[in-house]
C-alpha cells in the first residue's frame, strides 16, 4: 500500500492554506442557505417538522402518459447510462448518490430538491430552474452533457421529481434535503492518512483498494468508483468535502449509514477527494485561475498539493 | 560449527516447506476433486454427499451450491467454520478435518465447476421478495440486495456471494443464523444489519424470490428488462410444459 503523507509533507502547511482559502474567499462565495433568506427560512418549526417526509409508494405512480413519463424518470435514475447514454460520461447512476432512487432523507432527495427551485445559485451566480440543476448533474456528477431543458430525459426527470414531491411545501428546506452540512465541521484537520485506514477498512470492500468500483459488466457498476477517469469531475459538488463527508456520514457503508464517526467522515472524505478524477469542463487552462473563479472555499482541493502533487490535473 | 550446520539445516527447511507452498506442489500433494469425491481419508467426507455430483447442492434440503462460488468466498467460509464465526454443526467438524491447504484446494476444484444453468420459474408472483431484492427496505435502511449482490442476485466478487438459483431453504436458513448471531463472517456486520431489520416472512419471500432467479446475467438488467426477461423465461418453462 503507498505510504501517503499528508501530515508529514504537508499537514499543517495544507491545512493552513485550506484556512486561507477561507481568509480569501469571495464574498460572492454566499452559502445556498444564505442567498435567499427567503428560501432559508423553514415554514414549520415544530418538532415535527423534523420528521422526513415520505413521499408516495411507487404503487400509486398513476397510469396513462404521466405515469409512463415518472416511471421513465425513475429508470433513468436508477439505470443513467442505459437509459440516457448520450448525456452520460461515466459508469455512474444518478442513485448512488441519491439513495432509494431519490426518496431517502440525507441523501440528496428528489422531493426535497424540486420544491427549492428556481434558486440562486452562487455556483453559476444566477437563478436557476429546476432543469438547470438537473443538467448541473450530467455535466459535472456524470461527467458528460446537459441535456436540452425540453428534452424527455429533462422532462421524465421533472415529472419523477415532481411526484415524489407530492404534498410537500415550497420554498423550504424541508428536513432531511441535500447532505445535512448545518454545524457539520470537523473537530480536527481531515487527515489523508486516518482516512485511508478507514478506507481500507470499510470501504475498499465495495469500492475497490484504488477507489475504482467493481463492475457488472461494461458500463454498468455494481459499485460506483470514487475517483479516477469513471467518477465525477472536478465541477461536481461531491468533490467538496463538505458535501462528501456529509454524505459518508450518513449513508456509508451501504446499509450502516450513521455508524461512522464525523470525524472518520471526514477523513475518509479528504482520502477519496485528494484523488485525480476528470477534469472541471469550465476549466480555461490554467488550474489556479479555475479554483479562483469556481473552486475558491476551503473544501474543495482543487489546485492544492496533496501529497506533492497539484490536484486538478484531471484524468481521462 | 554448530552454528553454521544449524544454519544449514534450517535452510533445507525452509527450501522444503516454500516448495510445498508454491502453487504447483501443492496442487500435486492436495487434489481438490479427490477431497470433494471421497474425502481426506482423515475425518472430512466427500463434499458430494451433500452438496451433489457437480456441487450443484440440494435444494430441498438447504445444502447450497457450491459450484461456480468464488473461491476465496468458499475458503473463507470454510476456514470460518473452523473458528465458529460461522456455526454449523456439520461443517465445522469437516472443515476442522482438512488442513488448510485441503481447504483451499477444495474451494479452488468448486469455483471452477461450472454453474448450472437456469432460467427463471417464478410462476406464482412474489412482490414482496422482489421489492426487497430490487428496491430494499430503505425505511430501515436496508438496500436493496441486487446492490451488493449483483444484477438478479449472480454475485460479486469474493465477499457477496450468488444468491441467484440458490436453495430457498438455504438462504432463508443463512438470515436466520444472521439474525441470531450464529452464522457472523458477514464483512462489517451488513448482513447482520440487514437480517435483523427483516420479518420471518420477508426473509422467506425474498429467499424463494431468488432461489427462483436465473443464475447467469440478464443482457439488460433494468428493472423492466429484468421483469421481462423472467417473463420471457417463464413463458418458456410454461411453454416447454405445453
Amino acid at each position: 500500500m503507498r505510504k501517503l503523507i499528508l501530515s508529514g509533507l504537508v499537514s499543517v502547511p495544507l491545512w493552513m492554506v485550506l484556512n486561507v482559502g477561507i481568509a480569501l474567499e469571495n464574498s460572492t462565495q454566499v452559502k445556498p442557505a444564505q442567498a435567499n433568506p427567503a428560501q432559508a427560512k423553514p415554514v414549520q418549526s415544530s418538532p415535527v417538522s423534523k420528521k422526513a417526509f415520505v413521499p408516495p409508494p411507487e404503487s400509486e405512480i398513476p397510469e396513462g402518459k404521466f405515469g409512463d413519463t415518472i416511471r421513465l424518470g425513475r429508470d433513468i435514475f436508477l439505470h443513467t447510462r442505459a437509459n440516457a447514454p448520450e448525456y452520460v460520461g461515466n459508469d455512474l447512476n444518478c442513485s448512488n448518490c441519491h439513495l432509494d432512487a431519490g426518496r431517502r432523507a440525507n441523501s440528496g432527495p428528489l422531493w426535497a430538491a424540486y420544491v427549492r427551485y428556481p434558486m440562486y445559485r452562487p455556483k453559476n451566480d444566477k437563478v436557476n430552474t429546476f432543469a438547470e440543476r438537473l443538467q448541473g448533474c450530467f455535466m459535472y456528477s456524470m461527467n458528460g452533457k446537459a441535456p436540452p431543458a425540453d428534452s424527455e430525459v429533462i422532462k421524465a426527470l421533472t415529472a419523477y421529481s415532481y411526484w415524489l414531491a407530492t404534498g410537500a411545501p415550497t420554498g423550504v428546506n424541508m428536513p432531511g434535503f441535500g447532505y445535512p452540512k448545518q454545524g457539520f465541521e470537523p473537530k480536527q484537520a481531515p487527515s489523508y492518512e486516518r482516512g485511508e485506514a478507514i478506507y481500507a477498512e470499510k470501504c475498499a470492500l465495495c469500492h475497490g483498494e484504488n477507489g475504482e468500483g467493481v463492475h457488472v459488466k461494461k458500463g454498468e457498476f455494481a459499485f460506483p468508483a470514487l475517483w479516477g477517469a469513471n467518477s465525477f469531475n472536478w465541477g461536481a459538488g461531491m468533490h467538496e468535502l463538505n458535501n462528501a463527508a456529509a454524505f459518508i456520514k450518513h449513508n456509508m457503508p451501504l446499509g450502516l449509514g450513521g455508524t461512522l464517526t464525523d470525524q472518520e467522515a471526514w477523513d475518509v472524505a479528504m482520502f477519496m477527494d485528494s484523488h485525480e478524477r476528470p477534469q472541471d469542463p469550465r476549466y480555461n487552462g490554467n488550474i489556479q485561475e479555475t479554483r479562483k473563479k469556481y473552486h475558491d472555499t476551503k473544501w474543495s482541493l482543487y489546485g492544492i498539493e496533496v501529497n506533492g502533487k497539484v490536484l486538478g490535473q484531471g484524468v481521462k | 560449527m554448530k552454528k553454521q550446520l544449524f544454519l544449514g539445516a534450517l535452510l533445507s527447511v525452509v527450501t522444503v516447506s516454500s516448495l510445498a507452498a508454491s502453487g504447483a506442489s501443492r496442487n500435486e500433494v492436495v487434489n481438490g476433486e479427490k477431497i470433494a469425491r471421497e474425502g481426506n481419508g482423515r475425518g472430512a467426507v466427500g463434499c458430494l454427499v451433500c452438496h451433489g455430483m457437480h456441487g450443484e447442492g440440494v435444494s430441498v434440503s438447504g445444502f447450497p451450491r457450491l459450484a461456480g462460488l468464488n473461491a476465496r468466498y468458499l475458503e473463507k467460509q470454510l476456514n470460518d467454520f473452523v473458528s465458529g464465526a460461522r456455526d454449523n454443526v456439520v461443517m465445522k467438524p469437516t472443515a476442522t478435518a482438512l488442513s488448510e491447504d485441503e481447504r483451499r484446494a477444495v474451494a479452488d476444484y468448486y469455483s471452477k465447476l461450472s454453474v448450472p444453468e437456469r432460467v427463471a420459474i417464478t410462476l406464482e408472483s412474489n412482490e414482496v421478495g422482489e421489492a426487497l431484492a430490487l428496491r430494499g427496505k430503505w425505511d430501515q435502511q436496508v438496500p436493496a440486495c441486487i446492490q451488493c449482490h449483483g444484477p438478479n442476485g449472480v454475485g460479486i466478487g469474493e465477499h457477496f456471494p450468488p444468491l441467484s438459483g440458490q436453495s430457498a431453504l438455504y438462504l432463508a436458513n443463512q438470515m436466520r443464523e444472521w439474525k441470531k448471531g450464529s452464522r457472523a463472517n458477514d464483512p462489517l456486520g451488513l448482513m447482520k444489519h440487514v437480517a435483523q431489520s427483516l420479518t420471518e416472512s420477508e426473509i422467506l419471500a425474498v429467499a424463494k424470490w431468488f432461489s427462483s432467479q436465473p443464475t447467469f446475467l440478464v443482457e439488460n438488467s433494468d428493472i423492466t428488462s429484468q421483469v421481462s426477461a423472467q417473463e420471457t423465461t417463464q413463458e418458456k418453462v410454461t411453454g416447454g410444459k405445453q
